[in-house]
């Protein structure tokens, strides 16, 4: 039997992709935000320890085999990009992850990332509902994650004790014991947003716990919010905005409590990317967001899988 | 013992939960962009056929159960334990009220049934999509009235009650649909 070389996509849904993009450059263009390129392979990576690089090992001419990465995000580059003075950038691009394969996975997608210099996280959220309306989908709701998590579970998602955590988690049937507040809040959120994907089909999570800050600055309140946003639709997470950290210690410690983390769980640690960490207290001011491509078009044309809109969905296995 | 890892989840994997072996009927991979990645699973409790919907920890390993489906023919009840014979090696099994559930009602002997192996023990009973038993008793039928669509209940030779036409007569053999358990016709017009 012959493979199965035949594209997955239908031809109407590869004009319905080029016909969003060509939204997205334009919108882009009308806000004088400059269409950018970085490199896909680096020698460091981020560290974050829920995110798994695809490592490359080929031979080196000097007979050395330094692993080098696949990006997971072009944000580091972009960042120092904007360190050097580039003013507002888009990019479209391939980021790969490893090991993330389901129905609204790939190893490798799409993303577009832009980034705001003068603009909070609150501001880049009016733009990201700007550019939805531009691609003919809903005006996004607000509620912060505070709000949306006590409104579903009665629980103060800041205060409220790890335990408590545990044991409506259990109750809603995650059968892992011993996680972290982190992984809990993680099970119980994507478990809130899924039932409820029916009832509100369009809206941003903002104000994150500060365990969840990932690359967000942390707000001096109290309790500490993360400058976080995230943009779900139809359930499916989309986007996520930070208001950029921007101090280069705070940014090291947090990568190396991620490497921590890794070598507890037995995953590899990754070299830093010591280029980013000297180029970001020159960071200025800014807002960056990451959206994912793949499941936009999902929202555009109805699919439920991301396979009926990749061309390809199954080159990696 | 043996076991699998989250990533191997498919459907149709037999797992132990709860000390009951259950088989997966959905996995859906779970991950929010920055953080922990879990499987949530739709699985079939093999014991008692309840669909529940659970949640991992991607990368967790989670015991294997041992569960086989084979074909066996049925013998006989001894009035407790109903038996069952693989016709290949001639070896016997004994399969418990439980085990053997609705399947019961349409069994009379000789039937090729699919039954659930646990640990080498029957823990479910199929019996063949379509069996043919005579009809035991049933109110007299209504000659002429063929058409207007009524049934009344018939007790078949297994004990089944099942819903037939009113021109059906008592010593009809009958064929029956066993997964929705309905009338689908005479042996003699089939």
């Amino acid at each position: 039997m012959k493979a199965d070389w035949r594209p997955v996509a239908s031809q109407a849904m590869l004009e319905r992709r080029a016909a969003m993009y060509a939204v997205v450059r334009r919108f882009m263009r009308d806000r004088s935000i400059l269409e950018v390129e970085t490199p896909v392979l680096s020698t460091s990576a981020n560290p974050d320890d829920s995110i798994q690089p695809v490592t490359v090992n080929s031979p080196t001419a000097d007979g050395t085999r330094e692993p080098v990465y696949l990006q997971t995000s072009p944000e580091f580059p972009m960042k120092r990009m904007l360190a050097g003075g580039c003013g507002p950038v888009y990019q479209i691009c391939r980021v790969f992850r490893a090991g993330e394969t389901g129905r609204l996975h790939r190893p490798e997608f799409s993303m577009l990332e832009w980034y705001r210099p003068g603009m909070n996280e609150r501001g880049l959220m009016d733009e990201v509902a700007d550019l939805l309306e531009a691609l003919g989908l809903d005006r996004a709701a607000r509620f912060s994650y505070a709000e949306y998590f006590q409104h579903d579970t009665g629980l103060d998602p800041h205060t409220c004790a790890t335990n408590r955590l545990q044991a409506l988690a259990r109750e809603r049937g995650l059968l892992t014991e011993r996680l972290d507040r982190g992984a809990l809040l993680d099970f119980l959120f994507s478990d809130m947003t899924r039932r409820k994907r029916s009832t509100e089909a369009c809206f941003f999570i903002h104000d994150y716990p500060a365990c969840q800050a990932a690359l967000a600055r942390i707000k001096d309140d109290d309790p500490p919010l993360a400058a976080r946003f995230e943009l779900f639709i139809n359930g499916m997470e989309i986007a996520n905005g930070f208001h950029e950290l921007n101090d280069s210690d705070e940014q090291r410690r947090r990568f190396q409590d991620d490497n921590e983390r890794r070598k507890q769980h037995g995953l590899p640690e990754v070299r830093l990317d010591e280029r980013l960490l000297a180029a970001l207290d020159g960071l200025p001011d800014c807002a960056g967001v990451a959206l994912g491509l793949d499941r936009l078009l999902m929202c555009i044309t109805g699919a439920d899988d991301i396979r009926e809109v990749l061309t390809f969905p199954d080159e990696a296995g | 013992m043996a076991s699998y890892s989250t990533n191997e989840f498919k459907s149709g994997l037999k797992i132990m939960l709860d000390n009951d072996p259950c088989s997966i009927i959905e996995n859906e991979f779970v991950k929010p962009g920055k953080g922990q990645a879990f499987n949530r699973v739709k699985i079939r409790n093999l014991k008692t056929g309840r669909v529940l919907e659970r949640t991992f920890k991607s990368g967790e390993s989670v015991e294997a159960a041992d569960v086989l489906d084979i074909e066996l023919q049925y013998l006989y009840n001894d009035g407790e334990l109903w038996h069952f014979m693989d016709q290949a090696s001639y070896e016997q099994y004994e399969a418990d009220a439980a085990a053997v559930g609705d399947a019961g009602q349409w069994l009379k002997g000789e039937e090729q049934c699919t039954v659930t192996l646990w640990n080498g023990s029957p823990i479910s009973v199929l019996a063949p999509n379509f069996v043919f038993l005579e009809i035991s008793d049933t109110d007299p039928g209504l000659r002429g009235d063929t058409a207007s669509g009524g049934t009344k209940p018939a007790t078949l030779e297994t004990g089944a009650v099942v819903k037939v036409p009113l021109f059906i007569e008592t010593g009809e053999v009958l064929k029956i649909d066993t997964r929705t358990g309905e009338y689908v016709g005479r042996a003699k017009d089939q």
